[in-house]
């Protein structure tokens, strides 16, 4: 029991003596604050995006799009294809009893950027019927929802914050057509707030889409019933459609941008890591150095080796840790609910959504600080139990 | 030159601190040359927009089709000398989305509007004779090991061929390069005239013009005549500079390209901060070796230059073996698996660099540099 008695004597005296070592503690506590700091925000980009795709993705509905066609503006389904659909087994039914199903228009219009005024392409969805009851987080919280069979659109909160000319009451120009904007909805912050919905009946002739949609949504009567219904329309000879659940969907269609985030989070967690490794190791080097007329003093008293070492890793850990804390409440006071848009690589469209600082980040991120800690503090925590002490007390 | 041992001699004193000082140094140059390359990227090459040229699409949206038959209008009008048509393709690619564009085109016209996409003249010759042939950036068909020759079966996403199924297959005729380390050598080009024959819906119908101006000059007024050429139609345009274009597609992609370059820029001058702290740090330390050094004979300027030549040499070395390294690594290609199809380390920015670890080296051995050389002997040998 001796070293561990030794240990906790070493740290208690490191502890109380870090007021004297403020400045090279303060840099290092700062230094890997930062890194944590950035690591967790480039990452809350992907959580952030992620969650957009995860909310609008529910396993209980599926989206049927045309075979061949990878997203709903390059799909066209027939109003034929649209009735065998809606009679297809495994769909959820209403309080009438009929199916709950949305077949659905999706168009790209040129809004201008609040932040830029250049030209975005956002994304104009006519609906139908039984869309509201298939995304029962859809809320109303601004102004009205649409008239059926009206010239009204309303707006998701996120393209309401990013695009100009969607408050509230203003009239949107699109070729000919004019359409009135009479309401802001919330979506729990799925992909449906970063898009502008109105009446498919109305969308289509101003399109010049008559007789056709996009995509059919179809809630389904369990997730269960998923496969009941894909192997229906699949197999029917009449049809020639994909049917996917919209968690496979949204999944294949955040992949490019995942990739980005990914990509860039990577090159930035690898090359601050080596480089905040390389900071902890000056910082605790110099500690070491610093105190080594102290170290052999604390030997010279019979303090072991053991002691000595692992008393320089826990006051690493502990920096660390102050570091990774301080970091992650940092990012996530500058980070979380930022609202960004970007480009969807898929369909071109605009995405809105909001940073995601949430508590698995900040728990890797200090996972991460201690990392950096351990390794930063292991060799000079070896040199220290190697100095030959002789030596080191005739050190000035 | 004979105190260079001298100099030398310093580093060997915490070898490995001033080796974990290059290596900071090392790293915070890495990630500058992928912070100029990301931020270079995410511009998607407006630097060498053509000025001479106006893209023109319908008013609505990009993905609204337009006419055939505006080619003809368009050229009519003063001030232009040659439209072009273009048409999106997003098809799939051994059944997956591809981040490369591919683009029906009729040949001798985008070529000629083009120039920054080269092609052998055998090639351009094989392209003009064949129907079914395409063109291929150096950068996607280096990825797929295309050869000229192969055939090349993309899936339709919406242009359904007419002999039905999804496939259409191209002859791989030509491999294009770019004339600019800017140009997107990552598209593949096809005949619109193929497309046109062997499509089942939409007939007659294109994507977007691309024009060429008599005068840049006038390139805004001409914008202005397109538009006004096909106001109150069912297909209304939109015409802009191929700058103003360009840079309102990047605009799109929103502020994740700002947001990333902040974060790199706080990360570089942060990795920078400490390093050069470290490097001052090292000189403080023997402040009354300096002393000893001044009472023995030694000049102020002498004293001065020596301590800078350390923290340069320190700099320099770091500095310059972290922008190899990252030339190398952003060389290697984008870290985003295609997302990013212009992904250099721009020429500027490497001087940029070098400027930065010069700066670094001054600035970092200045201070304590100056406050050794106004150092009296007498006071710093007193100094514990």
């Amino acid at each position: 029991m001796k070293p561990f008695r030794q240990l906790a004597a070493l740290i208690a005296f490191n502890v109380r003596t870090l007021r004297g070592r403020l400045g090279s503690a303060g840099a290092a506590v700062f230094g890997i604050a930062g890194v944590v700091a950035v690591l967790v925000g480039v990452l809350s980009i992907g959580e952030g995006f992620r969650r957009v795709m995860v909310v609008a993705g529910k396993p209980d509905t599926a989206m049927v799009l045309r075979a061949g066609a990878d997203n709903e503006m390059t799909s066209v389904l027939l109003r034929d294809d649209v009735e065998l659909i809606r009679n297809a087994p495994g769909v959820a039914k209403d309080a009438q009893g009929k199916p709950l199903l949305s077949p659905e228009l999706y168009v790209v219009v040129d809004l201008p950027k609040r932040s830029s005024h250049t030209d975005a392409n956002v994304p104009l969805r006519g609906i139908s019927q039984g869309a509201f009851a298939i995304r029962p987080e859809v809320k109303i919280i601004e102004g009205r929802t649409f008239e059926w069979g009206k010239n009204e659109v309303i707006v998701g909160r996120g393209a309401h914050s990013e695009f100009a000319g969607t408050d509230v009451g203003s009239e949107l120009h699109f070729g000919t057509n004019v359409w009135k904007v009479v309401g802001i909805f919330d979506a729990k912050g799925s992909i449906s707030e970063s898009e502008l919905w109105s009446d498919a009946a109305v969308l289509g002739p101003a399109y010049q889409r008559h007789a056709s949609n996009s995509i059919v949504i179809a809630k389904l009567a369990s997730p269960a019933s998923f496969q009941q219904f894909k192997d229906a329309l699949t197999s029917d000879p009449k049809l020639s459609v994909k049917v996917q659940t919209e968690t496979e969907y949204y999944e294949s269609q955040s992949r490019t941008l995942r990739g980005l985030v990914t990509g860039l989070a990577f090159i930035v967690c690898s090359l601050m890591g080596v480089g905040a490794i390389f900071g902890a190791l000056n910082t605790m080097y110099t500690a070491v150095a610093a105190r080594a007329r102290e170290i052999a003093t604390l030997e010279a008293l019979g303090f072991g080796g053991f002691a000595v070492m692992m008393s320089v890793i826990v006051e690493a850990l502990l920096l660390a840790v102050a570091g990774g804390v301080l970091g992650a409440g940092l990012a996530y006071v500058a980070f979380d609910g930022y609202r960004a848009a970007t480009m969807n690589w898929q369909t071109f469209s605009q995405v809105t959504f909001a940073f995601d600082v949430n508590a698995r980040l900040m728990t890797w991120a200090i996972v991460y600080a201690l990392f950096i800690g351990l390794v930063g503090g292991f060799f000079p925590a070896i040199r220290a139990a190697r100095m030959p002490v002789a030596n080191a007390l005739r050190e000035r | 030159m004979k105190y260079a041992l001298l100099i030398l001699s310093n580093f060997k004193r915490h070898k490995l601190r001033t080796l974990l000082t290059i290596g900071s140094i090392l790293i915070a140059f890495v990630l500058f040359a992928y912070l100029s390359a990301i931020r270079r990227a995410f511009q998607m090459g407006v630097s060498v927009a053509g000025a001479n040229r106006l893209v023109v699409r319908h008013r609505v949206s990009l993905i609204q089709p337009l006419p055939q038959s505006y080619e003809r209008r368009i050229e009519q009008i003063d001030g232009v000398v040659d439209a072009t048509e273009n048409a999106w393709f997003g098809g799939l690619y051994q059944d997956k989305p591809t981040a490369w564009a591919q683009i029906a085109v009729n040949p001798p016209e985008f070529l000629q509007m083009y120039p920054e996409f080269i092609l052998p003249p055998a090639q351009r010759e094989a392209w003009f004779k064949t129907r079914t042939g395409a063109i291929a950036g150096r950068k996607t068909a280096e990825k797929y090991h295309w050869k000229v020759g192969d055939k090349i079966v993309l899936t339709a996403t919406y242009l359904r061929p007419k002999t039905g199924g999804n496939a259409w297959t191209f002859d791989l005729v030509g491999i294009y390069d770019g004339a600019n380390p800017e140009t997107d050598t990552t598209a593949f080009y096809f005949r619109h005239d193929y497309m046109d024959e062997n499509r089942m819906f939409g007939k007659g119908m294109t994507g977007w013009y691309g024009i060429r101006v008599k005068d840049p000059k006038y390139a805004e007024d001409v914008a202005r005549k397109v538009d006004a050429t096909f106001a109150n139609s069912p297909q209304e345009t939109k015409t802009e500079t191929e700058k103003a274009f360009v840079k309102g597609f990047a605009e799109q992609m929103g502020n994740i390209g700002a947001i990333v370059q902040a974060i790199l820029s706080a990360v570089f001058f942060t990795i920078l901060l400490v390093a050069g702290n470290t490097m001052a740090q090292a000189v403080r330390e023997r402040i009354n070796e300096l002393g000893v050094m001044k009472a023995i004979g030694f000049t102020d300027a002498q004293v001065l230059s020596f301590v800078l030549a350390e923290s340069l040499l320190i700099a320099i070395v770091g500095g310059l073996a972290g922008l190899g390294l990252g030339w190398m690594s952003v060389a290697q290609g984008d870290p985003t698996h295609g997302a990013l199809p212009i992904f250099f380390f721009p020429p500027e920015a490497r001087t940029l660099g070098l400027v930065i670890a010069l700066a670094l080296g001054l600035v970092a051995g200045a201070l304590p540099a100056l406050q050794a050389m106004r150092l009296n002997a007498v006071d710093a040998l007193r100094r514990e």
